[in-house]
């Protein structure tokens, strides 16, 4: 897994809140950072890729690890 | 420019509450420009106070804990009963509240409209809903739905 400037732990949250989240931590972040993302929600998998596709963020990564979802965004 | 949806808000109900605010505020931070119109018993969901329910009635579709013969579910206090076991399903399976989901589309600069006829058919008052909506008819609403990309009835 590559380098992330910071994590949001969205595990335990349903749709739409990991999105939701995860949207709030981006705008704290400057372009080029990347967001960890940690969600149990499996609709997250494709909600992400959505989420990244239509906002112009880029999803690095989406993976699953011990049961959970991670994913990287880079800011764009 | 940003993608426009605009939504049309009928339902009362705490099951149906949450269609126009998930897609509203997940719409908002996707970068869409966001308005719901609440219209009849849509406008339950623009009070301060919120006090929405579920009933099983007329809903053959809604799961229940065990088989129920439609007049049991008719019997007084059977509704707050639903509702409260609602809230605890929606509670422990990381669902957000309506008051939660409502907040976020604030914050997100989602625009509320009230049905102001509807307003006056039920005889809602303006103080009992949120602060700083807007208040309008149908051409309120179809101006901005004539030019928006996404347009829902709910």
């Amino acid at each position: 897994m590559s380098g992330f400037d910071q994590v949001l732990d969205a595990s335990g949250l349903n749709c739409p809140l990991p999105i939701l989240r995860a949207k709030k931590s981006l705008a704290d972040l400057k372009s080029g950072q990347v967001l960890k993302v940690v969600a149990t929600d499996p609709g997250s998998v494709k909600d992400f890729q959505a989420f990244a596709k239509q906002t112009g963020n880029t999803l690095v990564e989406s993976n699953q690890e011990s049961g959970k979802f991670v994913f990287l965004i880079k800011k764009a | 420019m940003a993608k426009k949806f605009a939504i049309i808000a009928t339902k009362g109900s705490l099951d149906w509450a949450y269609p126009p605010f998930i897609l509203s505020s997940t719409a908002a931070a996707l970068g869409y420009e966001v308005q719901i119109f609440f219209t009849f018993y849509g406008i339950n969901l623009l009070k301060k106070k919120l006090d929405l329910k579920v009933t099983s009635l007329g809903n053959p579709g809604m799961p229940m804990p065990m088989p129920m013969p439609v007049l049991l579910q008719a019997l007084p206090g059977m509704q707050a009963m639903m509702t409260a076991m609602m809230k605890q399903k929606i509670k422990s399976k990381g669902v957000a509240s309506i008051p939660e989901l409502r907040d976020l589309c604030v914050e997100a600069d989602v625009k509320f409209i009230a049905c102001q006829m509807t307003v006056d058919l039920f005889d809602f008052k303006h103080r009992d809903l949120l602060d700083g909506i807007d208040y309008g008819g149908a051409a309120t609403f179809l101006e901005f739905a004539g030019q928006s990309d996404i347009a829902m009835y709910m």
